[in-house]
């Protein structure tokens, strides 16, 4: 990344008279004019550019970038996993692209096809009855099962469940989705090890509990082994458990949800299954559910009809409706490109290699970066900061220098469970190269922080920026142009 | 281990990786999970496929597609894509990229985040913008919400029966879960009832109240006054709105409207049978803090020069958990870029020409079917744009039939509304002739 290919914003590039649009003049043979009174009074002030100067402003603006294809990308929980460049180009093979959502559809049997099968494989890898593509993202994956579960104890007149319980571990996600569907939240405590604190939960456990949300492996990379028992007691109070499929990628070829005593699950198709991140999307967040809570599930639903051709229907035992249509659709298509291009085979390796590559990461480091929970991880592991804490150079100080070595940032300061949390995952699609290069720079890191810990604090140097002042963004917001120049 | 390409391990990296973990096999690192959880057999998937393969398997899925010459809306229009926007789209600096937690090495997502923020401020002509939600009937229901969290106690919403039905559906459930008692103002001819409008608010205890426009049958309806008496009773005024016609119409910023919220597809974004699309949120200052989802702003670092960062995060969940103005984490990224990159080639003139030749070809096909005998404006004193809503008069006609018949000559016809009357689009992508062709199959259907 060269820190002198810094781009103004397209504002700045913008020259009155220039355009960069190519519209036909058709003529119509209409005028059509509207009532005065209903029409814009100022004129949008939007960029006027030329195409090439628009090309290159964007162009110059990707360099100041750092994506998967740009380098090692080990951000906890994310599950930055490689991209395939197939599944963007089956996107176009799909030919979706100029697909009304209302068409009728006889004239959209492909893309029902699609969708229909990503559910029945989602339906196989999670170990549920049934699923819904329809939720855009995780976090709307977790807050629709939220709303299946809540459907669940209403249809049976069980109205005093009012409570959602969550680890204290838990992804923020996972509270503020519980209550957006309505339920109050009630924390669980974790044990040293991370896992959930199986006598703190019993006794929060009770007829007015609608439901336990776990992530498994936890946010600190441990299986929860006492899954079977959780689940037991879960289900002895009448409550629903259910798995929050951020941390899914090592359970692929070991275990599913489904079989651990989960009833409903979302997944992120943009961890587990590949698709682009997008800079923030987007992504998708597949819900499945357990026989017996299918009707559930929101409208609209892709049926299959009895002459094997597939319709589209909403049902009044849905709990309701979370998008305007089926979601977002092209992320399904590079879902179901990834599946079939590993199939069933190498799909059953992923989880075990992306297991490894987090093992090998945890050893070769644990001396000098502080472990506070041993054992085999999962996917992901968390360190408590350096172990040499002596010098003052914190989590944040050795993300910023993993910048200057080409490296992004592990997750940081997540969980909350510690003050220093580094959070690594590494995924399957990482080298034992890259992760050798990434441990010789960690390591690089841990003994600088005590030796020259004053160079490690005011990292990074080769970034375009460095140390942007945030406390002042928050502070005095400038959240568009015309604020900014009016600064 | 036989190795498939997207996995980069040998044999010998796999060992050598284990004798640092000081285990003999992988299996040894999930000695935690219970045996009787294991999975007992590969799933029940296909094989691997090559390349090849999946080329075959995905266009045999495509011939089961047929895509028509749109003449459908309802909040989802087939505009014309530049064809820079994918290409510049799939940069994998930007694609495979996350959310921008690192400023220093992310100022090409913060920045295009920030245009966009700044454009659609503008289009809707309020003060700030998110960084957007995952359609437009989700960025309705967290204006509905957030209205409510503004309010303080007040729990009513009312919302208009012109605003789309899915949308009101997409409100319904989430009005029902969080507490929030959502009515609907009913529609007189077409548009908001105004009389119906003032009693409901009148009625006290309301938080918000959101229109439409266009409103879902494609009339442009007349705000004048609303925003005030809103705001006598201390509702906020939320506006719906395509975001194409933002360039055009009367923005909520104008008529007064405290948010502005809608599905922002229109901007140039391909169908692709559903998504992924872009809703946006936008809001006036005094609303920032109420603001879900994610948020640029800018700032400067260390050594002055000028900055972005996600801003304004005490807000969000990760910070703030249940007490968060929304759960909203992943959105939908990437198409803000496409949004900016939209929104600056086409400027505020190729908008202007979109909304002008989209209107013209709208109000031609309109012309030319009441000129049928078959059919006739339905809300015929009302002002549209490029959408309208039409009766169907020819006894042996109904809406299905019409959208069966087009649809064997290559046409998508509109959007049935009842079975005698459809709602119709039309765009610069419909052609003079593509309208000719449209005309004449109807003609050909007449009794």
């Amino acid at each position: 990344m060269n820190k002198n290919l810094y781009s103004p914003l397209v504002f700045e590039v913008s020259h009155k008279g220039r355009h960069g649009y190519s519209l036909p003049e058709y003529d119509y043979g209409v005028n059509v004019e509207l009532p005065k009174g209903l029409t814009r009074e100022n004129t949008p002030a939007l960029p006027e550019i030329d195409e090439p100067s628009l090309v290159r402003h964007y162009t110059n603006s990707s360099n100041n970038n750092f994506g998967v294809d740009t380098g090692f990308y080990p951000l906890g929980s994310c599950t930055m996993k490689y991209n395939p460049k197939v599944n963007e180009a089956m996107v176009g093979t799909a030919a979706v692209g100029a697909l009304h959502p209302l068409q009728p559809v006889s004239t959209a049997q492909g893309a029902l096809r699609i969708y229909r099968t990503l559910e029945k494989y989602l339906s196989e890898i999670g170990g549920m009855a049934e699923f819904t593509l329809n939720p855009f993202a995780g976090a709307h994956g977790e807050y629709t099962g939220l709303m299946v579960i809540r459907s669940y104890h209403l249809s049976r007149a069980d109205e005093a469940r009012r409570k959602v319980i969550v680890p204290d571990s838990a992804h923020g996600t996972n509270p503020a989705s519980a209550a957006m569907a309505g339920f109050e939240i009630v924390e669980v405590k974790s044990l040293e090890d991370g896992t959930v604190d199986i006598e703190d939960l019993r006794g929060k456990l009770g007829s007015d509990v609608a439901a336990m949300m776990m992530t498994n492996p936890n946010t600190v990379g441990m299986f929860e082994k006492n899954i079977p028992e959780i689940a037991e007691m879960v289900h002895a109070a009448g409550a629903l458990l259910y798995y929050d499929g951020a941390n899914l990628n090592p359970m692929l070829g070991i275990a599913r949800p489904g079989d651990m005593g989960f009833d409903v699950m979302h997944i992120n198709l943009h961890k587990t299954f590949s698709t682009p991140h997008g800079g923030g999307g987007p992504g998708a967040g597949p819900v499945g559910v357990r026989a017996g809570l299918e009707q559930f599930l929101p409208n609209p639903r892709v049926v299959e009809n009895a002459d094997g051709s597939l319709g589209v229907i909403c049902s009044n035992d849905a709990f309701g409706r979370v998008s305007a249509w089926l979601g977002n659709f092209t992320v399904y298509i590079k879902a179901l490109s990834y599946i079939l291009t590993l199939g069933s085979e190498n799909l059953m390796k992923a989880g075990p290699l992306a297991t490894l590559n987090a093992n090998y990461i945890m050893h070769s480091l644990k001396d000098l970066y502080e472990l506070p929970i041993s054992g085999p991880c999962k996917h992901e592991f968390v360190f408590d900061g350096l172990r040499d804490k002596s010098q003052g150079v914190t989590t944040m100080h050795v993300a910023k220098s993993l910048l200057d070595y080409g490296f992004h940032a592990p997750t940081i300061y997540f969980p909350l469970l510690f003050h220093e949390s580094l959070m690594i995952e590494p995924t399957e699609t990482e080298s034992v190269d890259t992760l050798d290069s990434f441990i010789d720079v960690m390591r690089k890191i841990a003994l600088e922080a005590a030796s020259n810990p004053e160079k490690i604090k005011e990292a990074p140097y080769t970034t375009p920026i460095s140390h942007p002042d945030e406390d002042e963004a928050a502070l005095n917001p400038i959240l568009t142009y015309a604020q900014l120049c009016r600064k | 281990m036989a190795h498939h390409r997207y996995f980069p391990h040998t044999d010998a990296d796999v060992e050598r990786m284990l004798a640092r973990c000081g285990v003999t096999d992988i299996d040894a690192l999930y000695a935690d999970v219970e045996p009787s959880l294991r999975l007992k057999k590969p799933y029940e998937l296909p094989k691997s496929m090559s390349e090849p393969e999946l080329e075959r398997y995905f266009a045999a899925l495509a011939a089961q597609n047929r895509p028509l010459t749109c003449f459908a809306g309802a909040g989802f229009y087939h505009h014309y894509t530049p064809a820079v926007i994918p290409a510049l789209m799939s940069r994998s600096e930007f694609l495979t990229a996350y959310t921008p937690y690192q400023p220093e090495i992310s100022q090409g997502t913060l920045q295009y985040i920030f245009e966009y923020q700044s454009m659609m401020a503008d289009l809707t002509g309020l003060d700030v913008s998110n960084a957007s939600m995952y359609d437009g009937a989700t960025a309705a229901a967290e204006a509905m919400v957030m209205a409510v969290n503004s309010a303080r106690k007040k729990r009513r919403v009312l919302v208009s029966a012109t605003v789309a039905p899915a949308v009101q559906q997409v409100l319904a459930t989430y009005a029902e879960a969080a507490g929030i008692i959502l009515e609907i103002i009913p529609e007189d001819r077409g548009a908001t009832d105004r009389t119906a409008f003032e009693q409901m608010l009148g009625a006290g205890d309301v938080a918000g109240v959101m229109v439409a426009q266009p409103n879902y049958y494609g009339i442009i309806e007349d705000y004048e006054g609303w925003a005030d008496k809103c705001h006598e009773k201390k509702a906020l005024m939320i506006m719906n709105c395509h975001a194409t016609t933002l360039a055009v119409l009367r923005s909520p910023g104008e008529w007064g409207a405290d948010i502005a919220c809608g599905e922002a597809q229109s901007l140039g974004m391909p169908l692709n049978y559903g998504g992924p699309y872009l809703g946006y949120l936008c809001c006036r200052e005094n609303l920032m803090r109420k603001l879900p989802g994610r948020i640029v702003g800018a700032t400067a670092d260390k050594d002055g020069k000028r900055s972005f960062v996600l801003t304004l995060q005490a807000r969000e969940q990760h910070i703030r958990r249940q007490k968060a103005t929304s759960n909203i984490c992943s959105n939908q990224g990437i198409m803000t870029l496409h949004a900016a990159m939209y929104l600056s080639l086409m400027g505020a003139e190729g908008l202007e020409k979109v909304n002008r030749l989209s209107a013209e070809a709208a109000h031609c096909l309109a012309d030319r079917l009441e000129a049928t005998g078959t059919m006739k404006l339905k809300y015929a004193d009302k002002p549209y744009l490029n959408e309208f809503a039409m009766e169907i008069t020819d006894d042996g006609l109904t809406a299905d039939r019409i959208i069966d018949a087009c649809a064997s000559e290559g046409i998508l016809a509109g959007v049935k509304l009842t079975d005698s009357s459809i709602l119709i689009a039309a765009t610069e992508m419909c052609s003079p002739d593509d309208i000719g062709r449209y005309v004449s199959t109807i003609k050909n259907l007449k009794s």
